[in-house]
């Protein structure tokens, strides 16, 4: 084992994989500035795999993805995952369909790295957290990982992945250290894991909301309350069997997940356990996610928005109640609903 | 271009012609053409002479209006019909239509609906030519209208920046849709742009393949040698509306400037020469003959090959296809409340 940063892992498992493999390039604004986990990329591997990037958002994914198609391995690298937007054309229409278009002709594996800087005081277009937008398009697997281990072991499997594979790193966990398996670590794209394991409560959390639920598991232990906590780590394939075995012991279901409400993460997660986990349930699910409204700039405004362990703490207890949806959605956050 | 190559290019551009009148009479009779169809019937002296001046492993780039593009870069007919057709045996599989024709194994990267965006891609393709470390060059095919888009700016400033062998090929057909190019830009020369991005600019005569060859072939060479991109405008016309809607109307044309340009029609053209330069006009007519034969062929291919099953809906999304994890032996839970 190793210890390391989150932000770390992510320039270990760039490391490795460019030294592995001569495909691999990285296309970064900024790459060699001294707070990129690319610092130093180009005095190893050279100009040519770590070329300087002008602020062309769209015309270096498009270019990520010509290079692609034609035997490279980019890792495209957003910086502030608002950027992707500038880019969605490429990624939506193209990176995305590339090969489907194609009948299958050609693949397109980008690794697409976007750091979600919210909760930080930079205002609505410096914070965001855009994956479940990209959910909706088919073509794209989805990666959120939590811990400095999973950082590592999925951002190699993405990067071997033939696929597009958008990586979403909550920045307010790259300085969290935590423990790295030596060697070829490698975390497989579409499994959940079990964070905790516990029976009365499943809590499914992602990025930031893992370390919190784990936090308010850790809590209600020493009240006898067993609070299993499911990091979904990646969201496309999402991993559903692990959530509904989950929910099939414990019977109840908490979503914790820091973007928006409406048809997000946790949406999708509840409805697939309504259709599928619905004779294991008893007591409502609740969601506690951030409210529709943008990140504002005021820490004072901007604090209330994401699932908080107090907010992830009222829900368990609410499901533990049975409330009905009503008690149980006023107890997950006031906020929810507006 | 010696005979041999002007006997090739003129085959090409007669092959173009004849299948794009083979599309239109099956989109006209109503025999299974589903969709938009744009025609590049008038454009083919710039597409056959851009695609005449590379290898077949350069890379080449089209966009919605190309259905010559690939035909002139070598690809088999017969496919490229059945794909306008919906059919199993498409070379796309039945998944990209009329405006996503790609044949990768003659370098033809695919094409978008997208105006402007395949621009990139292509100059991603020649980036990945330069760290694989082949000659390969990179072709983008585009319109005008493509001229005013970001991708366009943001493709030639990378492909300018990182010194790459990209050749931009604008077909100039001074139409945009219906909208006259100037009514949407001040400058009268797309080519004047290239300064901008200190690279070569060439006006060409579209109509002339001999012209487009040479100017292309120039920029080719420099851009395998390792001399940059170029942009070359080739000034051309379109014969037909922007998409075929079953009857021919010239918008705000003048019947007069399409018979003008009809004049000076690329095949008319390219023959006549042949035939002032002592080429028998029997092998001009057996050629007409032979690819008329091509086309029916095609046609027959594909209107005989099966249609998609109802599975392959599914197929061609993933490279990687991720299996969902199987369930564990889910016991409800006991005294679950339904």
């Amino acid at each position: 084992m190793r210890t390391m940063s989150y932000r770390d892992a992510i320039r270990a498992a760039m490391l490795e994989e460019m030294r592995r493999d001569p495909a691999v390039v990285v296309f970064c604004e900024d790459a060699r500035f001294w707070t990129m986990p690319t610092n130093g990329f180009v005095d190893e591997f050279g100009p040519d795999r770590v070329p300087i990037m002008p602020i062309s958002e769209e015309g270096f994914t498009g270019a990520a993805i010509g290079a692609a198609m034609t035997g490279l391995r980019p890792i495209v690298d957003y910086t502030i995952s608002n950027l992707m937007y500038v880019a969605w054309d490429q990624l939506v229409n193209h990176a995305a369909k590339n090969r489907y278009l194609f009948g299958g002709q050609t693949s397109v594996p980008i690794v697409f790295r976007a750091a979600m800087k919210y909760a930080n005081a930079t205002a609505a277009q410096h914070s965001d957290r855009p994956y479940p937008q990209l959910m909706n398009v088919p073509g794209l697997k989805i990666v959120v990982p939590s811990t400095p281990a999973d950082a590592l072991g999925l951002l190699k499997s993405a990067i071997r992945d033939d696929d597009p594979v958008v990586y979403f790193e909550p920045l307010m966990l790259w300085g969290r250290k935590g423990e790295v398996p030596d060697g070829d670590h490698l975390v497989p794209i579409g499994r959940a894991a079990v964070a905790r394991e516990g029976s009365d409560v499943t809590v499914v959390a992602i990025g930031d909301a893992v370390p919190a639920a784990l936090t308010v598991a850790e809590h209600l232990a020493g009240e006898g309350i067993e609070v299993e906590v499911i990091d979904p780590r990646t969201l496309v394939p999402l991993d559903t069997a692990a959530i509904l075995d989950s929910v099939a012991k414990t019977g109840r279901l908490v979503v914790a997940d820091p973007a928006h409400r409406t048809c997000g993460a946790a949406a999708e997660i509840s409805a697939r356990v309504a259709e599928e986990g619905f004779d294991s349930l008893r007591a409502p699910i609740v969601r506690v996610t951030a409210p529709d409204v943008h990140p504002p700039f005021s820490p004072v405004l901007e604090r209330l928005m994401y699932p908080t362990p107090e907010r992830i703490h009222a829900a368990v207890r609410a499901v533990l109640r049975n409330a009905s949806t009503a008690a149980t959605a006023a107890a997950a956050g006031e906020l929810i609903g507006r | 271009m010696d005979t041999d190559l002007q006997l090739d290019a003129l085959r090409r551009m007669v092959r173009i012609r004849r299948f794009e009148e083979a599309a239109m009479s099956i989109v006209r009779k109503g025999q299974g053409i589903a969709g938009s169809v744009h025609i590049c019937i008038g454009q083919e002296g710039a597409i056959v002479g851009s695609c005449l001046a590379l290898r077949r492993e350069d890379y080449m780039v089209g966009y919605h209006r190309s259905h010559g593009h690939p035909i002139a870069k070598g690809a088999d007919m017969g496919p490229l019909m059945a794909e306008l057709m919906g059919r199993a045996t498409g070379v796309c599989r039945g998944k990209g239509g009329s405006m996503h024709l790609a044949d990768f194994s003659v370098g033809s990267l695919g094409e978008t609906a997208i105006v402007g965006a395949g621009i990139p891609q292509a100059v991603g393709a020649a980036y990945s030519a330069r760290v694989r470390g082949t000659d390969q060059v990179a072709l983008a095919f585009f319109g005008d209208g493509a001229a005013n888009i970001g991708s366009f700016h943001e493709g030639l400033n990378l492909a300018a920046a990182w010194n790459l062998g990209v050749v931009f090929v604008c077909e100039n057909n001074l139409y945009a849709m219906s909208t006259a190019l100037a009514d949407t830009m001040a400058a009268d020369s797309i080519a004047a742009r290239a300064a901008a991005y200190r690279m070569p600019g060439i006006e060409v005569d579209g109509q002339d393949v001999g012209a487009v060859h040479e100017a292309v072939s120039a920029a080719v060479e420099r851009g395998r040698a390792g001399g940059g991109p170029t942009l070359v405008e080739a000034r051309t016309y379109r014969y037909r509306d922007h998409a075929e809607y079953g009857t021919l109307d010239l918008g705000h044309r003048a019947v007069e400037e399409l018979e003008q340009w009809r004049t000076r029609d690329p095949i008319d053209l390219l023959r006549a020469r042949l035939l002032d330069s002592g080429v028998d006009v029997a092998l001009l007519d057996q050629l007409d003959a032979d690819v008329a034969a091509e086309v029916a062929a095609a046609v027959t291919f594909a209107k005989r090959s099966p249609m998609p099953a109802p599975e392959e809906l599914y197929e061609d999304l993933w490279a990687t296809p991720i299996e969902p994890s199987p369930r564990r032996d889910a016991v409800p839970v006991a005294g679950a409340a339904r």
